[in-house]
């Protein structure tokens, strides 16, 4: 399972990187993929197969398919990256080096002892505690997320149809 | 345990082959039934009915020119078809071929993963298969390519809703995502099959399926008319045979979906009055699957043959406004009437 587990984190945070470094976009989305599959087989080794599917079928299939859409649409397949002007170079070094110093630190400032919470349980993470789980103790902030999700949907649909309306 | 790994070793080769070989003579079978339907003869020159015409086929996908155009990304270009394959076969994983096989008092079952989630997987699975139809049309650099590869995963990604709303009323039916479970609460009596209880879900399964494998009369993505060949329009060789081939593959995942979820799986009704052997129902059991198998992938090929291709916008109206709320209809439909026999 170990074996596993660091095959995993390495391809994850190889595959992250191409994402960065590749210079057409169409790459870089393929390599987000395969991050999300690694991010996904991570899951499975924690037992929670449910959420390693979602993540699959929401980010891998839904949303990363929508940016293929995109980036084919819009035409960005040339392998050229924009000439950005000197100045918007330094603020992005700045910027990385301050996210970096804030990644450090918080690091640095944790412990890394973990007691955990509950014994370990052979079902946790499986569909049926997630629902239990779910409609027992978190009803309310799930119910008002669903909401939030229709709001989204019906101000999709009015953005898409906005001359009809 | 290691005779339970050598098992399932064994289980995989044999369900490659067999989708394989079965996926390899539906090639035969669709020209066989076009050339009935359109009374013509059809293949009859390789072999005894020219049944030996796949590997002809083959051959001669073999050993065409593999051609890759001068603008296209070579990279993807070659990755599409093999993604295409490969997420066209990883679906059978979760389809539980037959019950059980009992050798030397351990229980080996017939079926690769008993997923917790066998159903989410399959949707995952689904999901993905858009990504080799995708970057096959847009690596091709043509714009008939790029045009049906965006038209084919608009219309997959829209179907998969419906598709995903009708298995939702078969979870509530059976309290269990594992297809395994979905096939075992069928067993018994004829009427306890699902087609009796969810008939509205299965029309809707049935139709988002004959999409998602981009069948007439929803095969918009290679619409000749307008699209030369769709997003296999650069393809030659092998590249094009492994495109063809998957969309044959996925029907016959579909057709074993349809038969497991909805026709009782490999249960064949009644037969527990018989008191046969558990190895020999079981045998039985595999054989009455693959029948029902065989059955929907004749169905498949004989709408090809009689329904005309829809127009586009027809269908992105069957499948937004008819199907998904049709699928959402039936979805609370079950869920009053299980509320109310409890």
């Amino acid at each position: 399972m170990e074996i596993a587990f660091y095959v995993l984190a390495v391809s994850a945070i190889l595959s992250a990187l191409a994402v960065v470094f590749a210079k057409s976009p169409v790459y870089s989305v393929l390599w987000l993929i395969l991050t999300f599959f690694t991010i996904a087989g991570q899951y499975v080794l924690l037992n929670a197969q449910f959420l390693a599917a979602v993540h699959v079928i929401v980010y891998a299939g839904a949303i990363m398919v929508l940016f293929l859409f995109v980036i084919m649409l819009l035409n960005l397949n040339i392998a050229t990256e924009p000439v950005k002007p000197v100045y918007m170079r330094a603020y992005e070094i700045v910027g990385g080096c301050v996210l970096c110093l804030t990644m450090v630190a918080a690091i640095h400032t944790s412990s890394f002892e973990f007691t955990p919470v509950n014994a370990y349980d052979n079902s946790i993470g499986t569909i049926e505690k997630l629902g239990v789980t779910l409609y027992n103790n978190y009803i309310f902030i799930f119910e008002v997320s669903s909401l939030l999700f229709l709001a989204a949907m019906i101000g999709a649909v009015i953005l898409a149809k906005k001359g009809d309306i | 345990m290691l005779p339970y790994i050598v098992f399932k070793l064994i289980l995989v080769l044999v369900i490659l082959g067999l989708t394989l070989l079965i996926a390899t003579y539906s090639t035969y079978a669709e020209r066989k039934i076009a050339a009935f339907m359109q009374d013509r003869l059809g293949p009859d020159r390789a072999g005894k009915f020219g049944l030996l015409q796949p590997i002809a086929d083959a051959v001669k996908f073999f050993t065409k020119e593999d051609f890759i155009p001068a603008g296209a990304d070579r990279v993807l270009f070659t990755l599409a078809p093999a993604i295409a394959m490969s997420t066209a076969l990883m679906a059978s994983v979760v389809i539980p071929f037959g019950n059980s096989l009992i050798l030397n008092g351990m229980e080996f079952p017939l079926q690769v993963a008993n997923l917790n989630i066998g159903v989410l997987y399959i949707s995952g699975v689904v999901s993905i298969g858009v990504y080799g139809i995708m970057l096959g049309g847009w690596a091709s650099n043509n714009k008939y390519s790029l045009l049906g590869s965006i038209r084919a995963a608009s219309q997959m990604i829209s179907y998969e809703i419906g598709m995903g709303i009708a298995m939702v009323a078969i979870i509530m039916m059976s309290g269990s995502m594992s297809l395994h479970d979905i096939v075992q609460q069928q067993a018994g009596p004829i009427w306890k099959w699902n087609i009796f209880v969810q008939p509205l879900g299965f029309i809707i399964f049935c139709t988002c399926a004959f999409a998602e494998c981009n069948r007439t009369p929803f095969d918009l993505p290679e619409c000749e008319q307008e699209l030369v060949g769709g997003y296999h329009t650069e393809y030659s060789s092998m590249k094009l045979g492994l495109f063809l081939f998957a969309e044959y593959v996925n029907m016959f995942v579909s057709s074993a979906l349809m038969s497991a979820m909805y026709f009782g799986g490999y249960n064949i009704p009644w037969i527990e009055h018989l008191n046969l052997p558990h190895n020999v129902e079981t045998a039985l059991g595999s054989a009455f699957f693959f029948i029902k198998i065989f059955f929907f992938i004749a169905f498949f090929m004989f709408i090809r043959w009689t329904i005309p291709r829809f127009r586009y916008d027809q269908l992105m109206h069957l499948g937004w406004r008819i199907l998904m709320p049709l699928a959402i209809v039936n979805m609370l439909l079950t869920g009053i009437i299980l509320l109310l026999i409890q």
